[in-house]
This record gives C-alpha cells, structure tokens and sequence, in this order.
C-alpha cells in the first residue's frame, strides 16, 4: 500500500457484490467507520496571527475546502472534530489552548500549521516569551511547514490528515489500539 | 512654524525647560517635579496647542531612564518631543492620562515592560504579560538564561 | 469561550468574549459588565499575542529587522515595511531612485485595496451574512496573485528594503494591474447593492458607536476611524512622503461620527486609491529600483521616527541609535493600540450587537496591538 498509488485509500473500504435484489457489501466495521471520520472533518475557528488569513483564504471561493467536506467550521470546541493551530502560541495563550483542546469530543485530530506552531518560526531566537512549538502543549497528526504556508500546502496537509485516519495511524487511534 | 519659533515661545511658557540640538523636531528636557504643570500648559497653550499624544516610550540608558513624550498639534501641525530623566532605582512619575486619554494604555504597557511606576493612574496593571510575571523584560539588565543569547 | 460568570451585588453579569473567537479579528480578550443585554463597561485584556518583536529586534541588524514588521499588521505588510525602510533611510541620509518610489507607492495602494476588501468581508460576516465574504476574497485573490508574481509572496512579502525595493518589476505587472482595475470597476458596484444599501446593515451601524471629535484627539485615534469623525489625520496629506505631495487624490472625511461613517469612509478610500494607481501605472519611470548602500548597515548617533499612513492609522517607528550595527530600542507605535483605547467609550449603554458592530469598524488586527 504505498502512498503515490492510493488505490485502496481513494476507493470505498470494502467489496460490493451484485445479487439479484441488491447487493452485499462486505467490509470491516472499522474501515467503514474511519472512511465515514475522514470525509467528514470539522474544523475549530482558531487563528492567532498570519496563518489565520492563509486558512481564511482557503475557506475562501479560489481555494475551497468544503469540498472535501470541511464544510462548516465551527466556533465552539465542543462540535469541532480538527484543531488547525494557525499562528504563534505565546505563553499566555498556552493554558488557552490546552482547554480549548480538552474540550473537543473525541475522535479529535491536531494540525500544526505555519513554522511558528511546529518550532517558533521567526519568533525563536531572543524573544521571552513565545512556547516554541505547539507540540509542548498538545499533541500534533501533521505539520506544515511554511511561513505562510501557501493554501495548496494547507490543503495537501488536510488530505494526508484523511488518508491518516484512513490508515488507523493518528495519535488518537494509535492510543486506542485500533 | 520652524523650530526656533517653537523654541522662543516655549521657553517663556517653561522656563525651566532645557532644549536639546540636532534631531528633527524640537527636543526639550523637563525635571520630572515640574512634568505634570508642564504637560498641562502644552496642551492648553495659546498659539499652539498641544492636544494629540501620539507616542509614548521609554528608552534604558543603562544609568537612567529616559522618558519620551512626542506632541503634535492638529490645528498647527507642528511637533516636539518632550524628555524626562528618571532614576533608575526609584522609577516614578506622575501620570498624564486625565489630559491625554490615550496615555493611559501607553503608561500601562511602560510599567509592564519598565517597571515605571505612574503616579495617580486609574488603573495601574500589567498589560501583555501573565499577571505572575517576575521582573521586567525590556530593561537592558533583564536575564533571562533559557531564551535570550547575548551576543 | 463563556470561562468565569461572576454577578456583582447589582445584579451585574461579568462575562468573557474571547480570546478564541469566531469574528476572526484574532486574541482579542474583552471582559464586559453587563445589566441585562445593556454594557456597563467594557475591559480590554491583550498580550495573548504578544511575541515580544521590540526586545528581537534590539539584536538584529537594520536589514534583518524589517521582516518582523511585515507578521505584525500583516494585512498592510508592504506598508510596515515601508516604514521601517523610510525610518533607517532618513538616518543614513540616503536618496532614492524616482523608480524605486513609484513602485514602492503602487505597492502602498494595492495593499491599502486589498487590506480595506478583508476588513469589508469579516465585517459583514460578523454582522450575520455569508455572502460578501466571498466577493471580497474574490476581488482579493487578483491582488495576491499580482503580489505573488513580482514579489515571491502572498502575504508577508519582505520586498522594501534600506534604499529601494529587492527586484525590478515583472513584465506583466502593468498588463494585470490593468485588467485588475477593470475587473474591480465592474464588481465595486456589487458591494453597494449587497451591504451599503441593505436596510439591515444600516440599522445596525447608523448611530451605534457614537466617537466625538474631541474623544478622537484625545484618545489618539488615526486613520479611518478618526476620519469618520471628522479628524483630519491623514499622513499622506499631512507630511507627506515619497512621491504623495504630487498625487491628485482627496482625504475622506465624514462627520457623523458613527459605525456607518467609518464604513463609508473606507468604502470611499478604495476608490481612492484606484484613482492613484490609474495616475501612477501608465508613468513609472526607468532607472534602478535600489540605491547604493553599503552592505552592512550602521545609523550614526541619534534618534529616528518615521510616520506612514496603513490601513488602520497611522504607523510611527522610533529607532534610537547608538552608532551601532543593531538599534539600542526600537519602538513601534501602532495604530490598533490608540484605536482600541476608545473602545470602552463608544460601546457604552449600547447592546452587545452594537459591540460587534463597533469592533467590526475599528477595523483591529491585534498582532498589531500587541506587537
């Protein structure tokens, strides 16, 4: 299963066999249940700086993300299943954004996005008071690297978020053995 | 109106101010005793009154500090810059947010950086960093061994 | 994000807006004291953002430092970088090239266009509606687009520098700025149809967010938000820089003082800004787009301050110098930071509708606040 191919990943998890009167559709529960996860993702409204208008230009009409099923995305985190950290995480917010992310429902999935949610970015070297990496607060699926990273990288990271959930691979299905 | 206009005008309205060379606009030095009648008679003075306040900082020579004032007037368009020495080990002045409104956030954000204690302010707090912070970072003697490299 | 509800003895409700909030302005965190769905006082709390930039800069040198201002207000990035570009070449004393200007002015402008059309689409979205979100992002995708060609970026592009701009024009530059000017004449009257004449919208800006003249002043307020209240503020007008002391172009200004005036203010300014650019794309002068300077930077003793016109206000960088290759302090003086003091103000006995609209023509971007 290599990921350039992508045969078994872009097609329904599952065999259809034709019998007269309908059909029989023979899969397991969990690739069915993963296949329905990844298609439909919501995101959390959460931008802190630069990177929040890169991912407002991807909600936008050029670069649209709603069709592969980011449809709406919400304000609150207790409806939202993606965290997308758009933006530098300083100390004060660090506390912010560790509640925000207990209060999403499981299954919940993290994308780090610009350089300075992966590393600090440019805000690394001198400065007192950026958390460099949003990864000491909270665990992250897929990284991003750019500053701003263009809307094609953004929308290549979401579509290896799904192929991930596809594959059982994520932090959050990895934790809970499947 | 050029700056030795300015000048003759302001030393009869001050006139214990001290006047600065060089720089573009007009650079007077105030004890910070004689600020607060000083800040009231720029911003109600006759020919030019000086109502917009439109930066207020603090720069650490690492002896003193400096505070700077720069005035502008709407009606003339005319600008100056307003300095007062503070000592180091004591940093207090009075503030001037009941004739500049705007001033109050900028002395909050100078005591939060500073440690520049204003006198008589509505509403003295730190402004951008965590409540439980210690010390004060912009001073040119703040350490800080995990983030800043000296170099 | 509803984090502490306290009530005090009147029977006062405190609550929290933010700091993770949907109308998109970025961390802003307001603690607001409410009697029933009537504001008693509104409380900002920043520094949720707050990425120390003024202490970085103190160890970075005058060619390096002009790239954290352009993730400060990052929808006018051109002209933050204008600034600090005119603030180290005031103190070196250095001339530029009259191409160099032209090109650095078109920049202005098109980024003034492009910020004013996002400002426009998140406003009304915050006001309810789906729609203009996407003819703003429509209109402003061209802009990026022209940006990403001649510059190399979408949004923070570092393309002024110490003595001129980093590289020459593309060849098509002229060809899309003109077909974007024509495009933009055709759709501008869409934005009137959908927000300016919507009975809805105007019963929600007009009279809500009152600002007086004299408020204004004293709370600092620049840029289109004082010009809504008659203020007249504008730098390129005022001390002009570059090439605007030539420009034909007029100085909007409302007096009534409301949410509707600031909007319309805006709105006008776009068109303002095309009538420069129109003068501007046809006469751009040859020659070389960078003057001569050392490679390693050094201001002589002293101090520099620089004012431009963004899209939020005015913009002030005070460097002062020890004669050194890095600043001894760099103080940026922004305009969302005066701005926002006025926001307890105005919103006053209003509803928290009435909040959102005042907020919404502000115009904040809060990196900028924080810096």
């Amino acid at each position: 299963m290599s990921s350039t191919e992508n045969t078994l990943i872009n097609e329904f998890p599952g065999q259809i066999q034709e019998v007269p009167g309908g059909g029989i559709v023979l899969s397991k529960i969990d690739d069915l249940v993963n296949w329905a996860r990844s298609n439909s993702l919501w995101p959390l409204t959460f931008a802190t700086s630069c990177c929040g208008i890169e991912y407002m230009q991807v909600a936008g009409p050029k670069y649209d993300f709603s069709r592969f099923g980011f449809e709406v995305a919400r304000a609150t985190p207790r409806q939202a299943d993606v965290i997308i950290i758009a933006g530098t995480i300083v100390n004060k917010m660090a506390p912010v954004l560790k509640r925000l992310y207990d209060q999403m429902a499981d299954p919940k999935y993290v994308i780090a996005m610009g350089a300075c949610a992966i590393s600090g970015g440019p805000f690394f070297y001198n400065t007192y008071s950026v958390v460099k990496g949003a990864d000491h607060i909270i665990p992250v699926d897929v990284y991003i690297p750019g500053c701003p990273p263009r809307p094609e990288a953004l929308i290549h990271a979401l579509i290896t978020l799904q192929d991930k959930i596809k594959m059982g691979m994520t932090r959050e299905q990895m934790k809970q053995g499947l | 109106m050029s700056n030795e206009d300015i000048k003759t005008i302001i030393s009869e309205l001050l006139p214990n101010a001290s006047f600065e060379e060089g720089g573009e606009w007009l650079n007077i030095g105030i004890e910070a005793a004689d600020w607060k009648d000083a800040a009231q008679k720029l911003r109600n003075c006759e020919t030019f009154p000086f109502n917009f306040l439109f930066c207020l900082t603090c720069v650490d020579w690492k002896t003193h500090f400096t505070m700077v004032y720069h005035l502008r007037s709407t009606t003339t368009l005319d600008n100056i810059v307003v300095k007062v020495k503070l000592d180091r080990e004591k940093p207090e002045i009075l503030t001037v947010s009941d004739i500049w409104r705007g001033a109050e956030l900028f002395e909050r954000e100078v005591y939060d950086l500073f440690g520049v204690i204003f006198l008589e302010h509505p509403d003295l707090r730190r402004l951008l960093l965590t409540d439980d912070w210690v010390g004060y970072p912009l001073r040119k003697d703040y350490e800080d061994p995990i983030n800043m490299i000296k170099l | 994000m509803v984090e502490e509800i306290g009530k005090t003895a009147e029977g006062d409700l405190i609550i929290n807006v933010g700091p993770q909030h949907p109308a998109t302005h970025g961390v802003l965190h307001l603690v607001i004291t409410l009697n029933g769905e009537t504001i008693k006082k509104v409380e900002p709390h920043l520094g949720y953002i707050h990425r120390s930039i003024e202490k970085m800069c103190e160890s970075l040198t005058y060619r390096q430092f002009i790239y954290t201002t352009s993730r400060m207000d990052y929808l006018s990035a051109h002209i933050n970088n204008h600034a600090c570009a005119l603030t180290v070449e005031k103190g070196l004393g250095v001339e530029i090239p009259a191409r160099a200007q032209v090109i650095r002015v078109l920049m202005d402008e098109l980024t003034r266009i492009a910020s004013h059309e996002l400002w426009w689409g998140a406003m009304a979205m915050d006001l309810g509606a789906f729609t203009p979100f996407f003819y703003a992002f429509r209109e402003r995708e061209t802009i990026n687009d022209i940006m990403e060609e001649t510059c190399g970026a979408r949004l923070t592009m570092n393309y002024m520098v110490p003595g001129g701009v980093m590289i020459d024009l593309h060849p098509n530059f002229q060809t899309r700025v003109k077909n974007f000017l024509k495009l933009y004449k055709q759709k501008i009257h869409e934005y009137d149809e959908v927000v300016t004449g919507n009975i809805i919208f105007q019963n929600r800006m007009k009279g809500v967010g009152y600002l007086s003249k004299e408020a204004a002043i004293s709370y600092g307020v620049t840029g289109p938000a004082a010009r809504g209240s008659g203020v007249s503020c504008d730098v390129r007008k005022l001390y002009p820089y570059e090439i605007y002391n030539q420009l034909d172009f007029q100085e909007v200004l409302e007096t009534e003082g409301d949410s509707f005036a600031r909007y319309m203010v805006r709105l006008r300014e776009m068109n303002e800004s095309i009538k420069i650019i129109e003068q501007l794309i046809d006469n751009i002068p040859e020659g070389d787009f960078q003057a001569k300077t050392k490679a390693v930077l050094k201001l002589p003793k002293g101090e520099f301050y620089q004012r431009v016109e963004t899209a939020r206000g005015e913009l002030g960088v005070y460097i002062v110098s020890e004669g050194g290759t890095t600043p001894y302090r760099i103080k940026f003086r922004s305009p969302g930071f005066s701005n926002l003091s006025c926001l307890d103000h105005i919103t006053r006995g209003g509803k928290i509708g009435d909040l959102i609209a005042s907020m919404g023509t502000l115009d904040l971007v809060i990196p900028d606040i924080d810096r």
